[in-house]
């Protein structure tokens, strides 16, 4: 199973991330986000920031998930590179996750795009059951 | 299914497209273009087409391209009573657009420093993934930004107040509701004041290469040989958060009214309801911020000018936007209805009829300003009274893209399209140099191909050509 995809968009990024929990799932997806801005092989993780979340369902919790890890890149000026993230359900999704990464270096970090948002055309996040695998799926604007 | 040739250059995507469709689409482009343009387009098109209240088409420019929601270059009017509004037709970077500066200074005075112009314009404007500007703003300030836009600019010693008549909306739209605003957008939006952002944005140094309307170049104060200032950015971090905290908001909206959408991206509310209303609140502080945005980066920009050149003047030809919502009064068959017209990747272009046209420009319509890419010319046009029964008074915005972000990285190196555009005397000086790959010519339609159809329509008139000499990019 591939941890995620990019697939042909003509003027914004789309990507298929996939987890055989929804926790892998989120945590492939960020990475795709990540990845499209920047080479993660140069994110050292030196710090670590905490991201803690609700929502009345997965695919709501997977958006706020995304459009957070946007907000924490731009308003920390801090790139990313690793996710551990837990799910809890009780009346709703909860989400909690440690974001492993450093504050951003010019000389040593540069950028082939920069996410603004996080679209929700065919915004999805489903499993599938044939192969019990998840997939979340994204139009990222840059 | 094909699309219905209307007249040269108008197409229509028919109601049996899709069965919910409440009108026809629109899509304005030639013959040569048509083929440009994606199915996934022409769907988003037909998306539109359903929404509630929608008046006449949903409409395509003829540089129209895949988007989000709306196509990127679509517009849609929606009638107060019925209607909706949707942050799907205007997009995260609201009140993207484009600012023209001329100059009083020749292409021979010039020309010999755009290098070092270049040079210090990238360094007086931070531009670039993550970049915070100059300026250290309070909440206070900030709130004032939101509320008054490029007169708030103004108060703060940035540019003049003659500027301001040259400004859509004279830089500062009313409604503004600042409650409306996220302590996220605050905070994202706060130190990026004054900043170009990247991507496609750019900051251009460009030559009056040809003057297509002599009697409007005029009244513009264009001629041959000028040099020109074109600033393109939008309402940074503040803006695409703003569209973001309301389209969660409208997302839930959608179920509270009982409207189905053919797209989560058209998530939207009925006019006249608190969503609706706070949305929009919040996209006139954004729309306002890059208003204020695009005048201090103006302001700096002459600040450099007048360092190497002395006597300069870089005065306003006009400021326009290109991702916004308008409260606008429209004939719609011989009735004159409150519209609220969506505008993705479109310009207003509006003729000599529109109280909104300044007086200064009242006799001959709007600047339209039609940007190009790196290496690709823009355009000035003028709006035409003839566009308000074709397209609500709008054209296109740019280009439009024809090949992806991947493609293009898989294509073209930056070094390679940095030493192409030095080969043909453009400058170019970027913060991510990748990028340029990504903002190749090639990348884009051929500009002169779509404003020619904008022209021939008439929905906007050619003026000048402006062509690049030096770029200052994210």
């Amino acid at each position: 199973m591939k941890p995620f995809e990019y697939l042909e968009h003509t003027a914004d990024v789309k990507f298929r991330a996939y987890g055989r929990t929804p926790e892998e799932m989120l945590s492939n997806a960020a990475v795709a986000l990540f990845g499209t801005m920047t080479d993660l092989s140069k994110v050292q993780t030196k710090e670590t920031w905490k991201a803690e979340l609700n929502a009345p369902d997965l695919e709501q919790l997977a958006y706020d998930w995304l459009s957070e890890i946007v907000f924490l890149f731009e308003t920390e000026s801090a790139v990313f590179s690793t996710f551990d993230v837990k799910l809890t359900r009780n009346e709703d999704w909860k989400l909690e996750a440690q974001i492993g990464g450093e504050r951003t270096d010019p000389s040593r970090h540069t950028f082939d795009n920069e996410v603004k948002a996080v679209t929700l055309h065919e915004f999805e996040v489903k499993k599938n059951d044939k192969n019990d695998v998840w997939c979340l799926q994204a139009v990222l604007d840059v | 299914m094909t699309l219905n040739k209307i007249d040269e250059n108008i197409y229509e995507v028919p109601q049996v497209y899709r069965p919910d469709m409440r009108v026809p689409g629109r899509i304005f482009v030639s013959e040569t273009l048509l083929p440009m343009i994606e199915p996934g387009t022409i769907d988003q098109v037909a998306n539109v087409a359903t929404l509630s209240g929608i008046v006449k088409y949903s409409m395509a420019m003829p540089d129209a391209h895949l988007g989000y929601g709306f196509p990127i270059g679509g517009v849609a009017a929606f009638r107060e009573d019925g209607g909706i509004i949707s942050p799907g037709g205007v997009g995260f970077d609201i009140n993207c657009g484009v600012r023209l500066l001329r100059s009083n200074l020749s292409y021979e005075t010039v020309q010999p420093l755009i290098s070092t112009l270049i040079d210090s314009l990238f360094n007086a404007v931070p531009s670039g993934v993550g970049a915070t500007g100059r300026l250290h703003v309070t909440d206070q300030q900030l709130t004032e930004a939101f509320l008054e836009g490029a007169k708030w600019a103004v108060d703060q010693g940035y540019g003049v107040k003659d500027d301001l008549v040259r400004c859509e909306e004279f830089g500062s739209m009313k409604g503004a509701d600042p409650s409306q605003v996220s302590i996220k957008a605050r905070k994202r939006g706060r130190p990026q004041l004054g900043t170009l952002g990247s991507g496609n944005h750019f900051l251009e140094i460009q030559r009056v290469d040809e003057i297509f309307d002599e009697h409007v170049a005029k009244r513009f104060g264009l001629s041959k040989g000028q040099i020109t200032v074109m600033i393109h950015c939008g309402s940074r971090g503040a803006g695409h958060q703003i569209c973001t905290d309301h389209l969660e908001v409208l997302s839930r909206a959608v179920h509270k009214y009982c409207i189905d959408i053919p797209d989560k991206q058209l998530a939207c509310a009925p006019i006249g309801t608190p969503e609706a209303d706070h949305y929009f609140g919040a996209m006139v502080c954004a729309a306002n911020y890059a208003w204020a945005n695009r005048h201090i980066i103006a302001h700096w920009t002459r600040e450099v000018f007048e360092r190497y050149f002395s006597g300069a003047k870089l005065d306003l030809i006009y400021d326009v936007a290109h991702n916004v919502a308008k409260i606008e009064k429209h004939d719609v068959d011989g009735v004159i209805e409150k519209l609220y017209v969506h505008r993705k990747g479109a310009t207003r272009s509006f003729g000599p009829s529109r109280s909104e046209v300044p007086e200064i420009y009242r006799e001959v319509g709007q600047p339209v300003l039609i940007p190009g890419s790196m290496g690709t010319p823009s355009y000035v046009l003028c709006g035409t009274d003839k566009a308000l029964g074709l397209t609500f008074g709008s054209a296109c915005h740019g280009a439009g893209r024809v090949m992806s972000r991947s493609q293009a990285l898989k294509t073209f190196t930056g070094q390679d399209i940095r030493a192409e555009l030095s080969r043909i005397g453009i400058k170019v000086k970027a913060t991510h140099p990748s990028m340029l790959a990504e903002e190749a010519p090639q990348v884009y339609k051929p500009s002169d191909e779509v404003v020619n159809v904008v022209h021939n329509l008439r929905i906007a008139t050619k003026v000048a050509r402006l062509i690049p000499l030096g770029v200052s990019k994210g």
